[in-house]
């Protein structure tokens, strides 16, 4: 147990030299992407805790997500900006002034998703499978249509524009490495024991004296808490949003990669999270059409959808695992140790 | 000592009737059977008692606590476990596992104590597989522990099935037919098992069971059930000579052993 966590400790602090090193040498487009997959890897392990080891079919990320982008946006935005933003219709009186750092206005995003989970858990996580992937399904256009509609406080339709950048690989890769360890030991705890026998039987679970609906609602406020902080982080990283960001096609990426990982498999998610944001960028060639030597290719715009489609379909009909199944990195693995750890301390 | 009592307790599923008037008494230590052909709806009654179903009519005491209309959960907590017919572990997590989740009910510890794995949570989670490896070496399934539980031969599935449900701390043992499916070696070891943990772990069990072998063998008291209406109570000798009982079940059940 000690030697895993200095080994844990030893990789974080090569990542944190390969960041300051990256973050020197890589042009922007290159850094951009790797906060990018830094911000998916955030959203795809707190939507596999969801979906994939508590067995919750559940689509509503994207709303937790735009909760906690509006959020952590309007509590940075400087008040000129947002006077500048807010031309239509003004800003709401209290909002105008309000102001935070960016961490704790990211904690507030991550909060206020984590509550807004509450609120609809209570109805909805009574139900089960395919309805309860409706209902969330609702919930996510609900929000976007509420947000497209309180014009004082997300300026509707227009979106926000001109928010602070303040996201860099530091706060991304700083929170993709907190959200990663924060779920990897809730899932090792008695409470992701009880999480995953859930998802394995609720019945015998509940008979076990497990509260189901007590439990259930832990997974989707976590999950929905670092959707939260993952909204914010993406907010600020491209620093325009608007309620079209937050569609239902986001959910569908973030489901695409978790299928594609395996759910029940944080490494899993890791590992997608990087593949697909990287290849969507390597395949807008799909999209934009290419030139090979004097012959010319026209793009089809939508096409890499259709190749990550293809993928989803092809992985469900015939890998249903994915790429790790349930299974983790560990160090003990890693390090081949014959005898079987008791603990999987599945760490990235 | 009585330790629970149903009191005139029916189910009702619209217009079919699963069980009529059920009057069950259970004291403490004792081994209580409930036998009765097919469809007769005595896992229907055991869904009544731990608060599957919620009785149309009656009323269940526990420790003369009304536990009538409590929560599955609930009623584990206050000490009712038990096993299912069609044998439902956690099949994807390992035997270990499977008994530590059923430790977690008495989890003091919130979960971001769990999470951050502060001093309160790593004393319980200490003692919970200390706990845990004293029950599995108990049942004779220590060795197992890391195996999945679903790759376990089916005799010793029933046995971690129970094991798991002991390590909820129970005071009443419910078993739904643990005998079925296994073979007459099987059943004896069965058998043995059950007398053993009711002494170890000083419980008082209720059992569904068809094998007239295990239930005359360690039965105090059997209840017969016949399309959902109690038709016998008393003592293996006294079953076994009521004549309604072998009119309605005895004979059916030679057939089948």
């Amino acid at each position: 147990m000690k030697r895993n966590t200095i080994l844990t400790l030893i990789s974080l602090a090569i990542l944190a030299i390969a960041i300051y090193f990256i973050d020197q040498n890589l042009d922007s487009y290159k850094v951009r992407i790797l906060n990018l997959c830094a911000i998916y890897v955030i959203l795809a392990v707190s939507m596999n805790l969801i979906n994939g080891f508590t067995g919750l079919f559940s689509l509503g990320h994207a709303g937790f997500m735009a909760v906690g982008a509006y959020t952590t946006a309007i509590l940075t935005m400087p008040q000129a900006v947002k006077l500048q933003n807010f031309f239509m219709v003004p800003i709401a009186k209290p909002l105008e002034t309000l102001n935070l750092p960016f961490l704790p206005a990211l904690f507030v995003g991550g909060l206020l998703a984590a509550f807004v989970a509450f609120l609809i858990g209570a109805p909805v996580l009574r139900l089960k499978g395919d309805y309860l992937a409706i209902a969330t399904l609702g919930f996510g256009e609900i929000i976007r249509v509420i947000f497209t509609n309180t014009q004082t406080i997300t300026n509707g339709a227009l979106g926000l524009k001109s928010i602070p950048n303040t996201s860099n690989l530091w706060w991304t890769f700083g929170f993709a490495a907190f959200t990663v360890i924060f779920i990897a030991f809730l899932i090792n705890s008695s409470y992701g024991r009880a999480l995953k026998a859930i998802r394995e039987d609720e019945t015998a679970a509940q008979s076990m004296g497990i509260n189901l609906f007590k439990h259930k609602m832990l997974s989707f406020m976590v999950g929905a808490f670092f959707a939260g902080i993952g909204g914010g982080l993406l907010g600020n990283l491209l620093g325009t949003i608007d309620p079209n960001m937050f569609r239902f096609f986001l959910t569908y990426n973030l489901l695409l990669m978790i299928i594609l990982g395996g759910m029940g498999s944080i490494t899993g998610s890791i590992i997608s999270a990087f593949i697909i944001t990287i290849a969507t960028e390597v395949l807008r060639f799909l999209d934009d059409g290419m030139t090979i030597g004097s012959l010319t290719i026209p793009g089809i715009t939508g096409l890499r959808m259709v190749v990550f489609s293809a993928l989803l379909m092809i992985v469900v009909l015939f890998f249903t695992q994915g790429l790790m199944g349930t299974k983790e990195f560990t160090w003990n693995k890693l390090l081949n140790r014959s005898q079987k750890p008791l603990a999987k301390g599945g760490r990235s | 000592m009585e330790l629970l009592k149903a009191d005139h307790i029916t189910m009702q599923f619209g217009g079919l009737t699963a069980v009529k008037d059920f009057n069950l008494s259970l004291n403490q230590g004792e081994i209580v059977a409930l036998i009765g052909p097919n469809g007769a709806g005595k896992t229907t009654a055991f869904n009544m008692i731990t608060g599957v179903y919620r009785p149309t009519q009656g009323e269940i005491d526990y420790n003369g606590k009304n536990i009538t209309g409590l929560r599955p959960d609930q009623i584990t907590a206050l000490g009712i476990a038990r096993t299912f017919q069609n044998i439902r572990l956690f099949k994807d997590l390992s035997v270990f596992e499977n008994v530590l989740i059923a430790n977690h009910l008495h989890l003091k510890s919130n979960f971001l104590e769990a999470t951050f794995r502060l001093p309160r949570y790593r004393r319980e989670e200490r003692e919970m597989r200390e706990t845990s490896l004293n029950l599995l070496e108990k049942v004779g399934l220590a060795d197992l522990r890391d195996e999945k539980s679903s790759s376990l031969p089916y005799g010793k599935q029933r046995r971690l099935e129970i094991a798991r449900a002991l390590a909820t701390k129970p005071q009443i043992l419910l078993l739904d037919e643990p005998a079925a499916g296994m073979n007459p070696k099987e059943t004896e070891d069965l058998t043995q098992f059950i007398k053993k943990i009711g002494h170890e772990f000083n419980l008082t069990i209720f059992m569904i069971e068809h094998h007239m072998q295990v239930v005359m063998g360690i039965s105090d008291r059997i209840y017969v059930f016949d399309h959902g209406v109690t038709i016998a109570e008393g003592n293996p000798y006294e079953i076994q000579n009521d004549q309604k009982v072998i009119e309605a079940y005895l004979g059916v059940a030679e057939e089948d052993a």
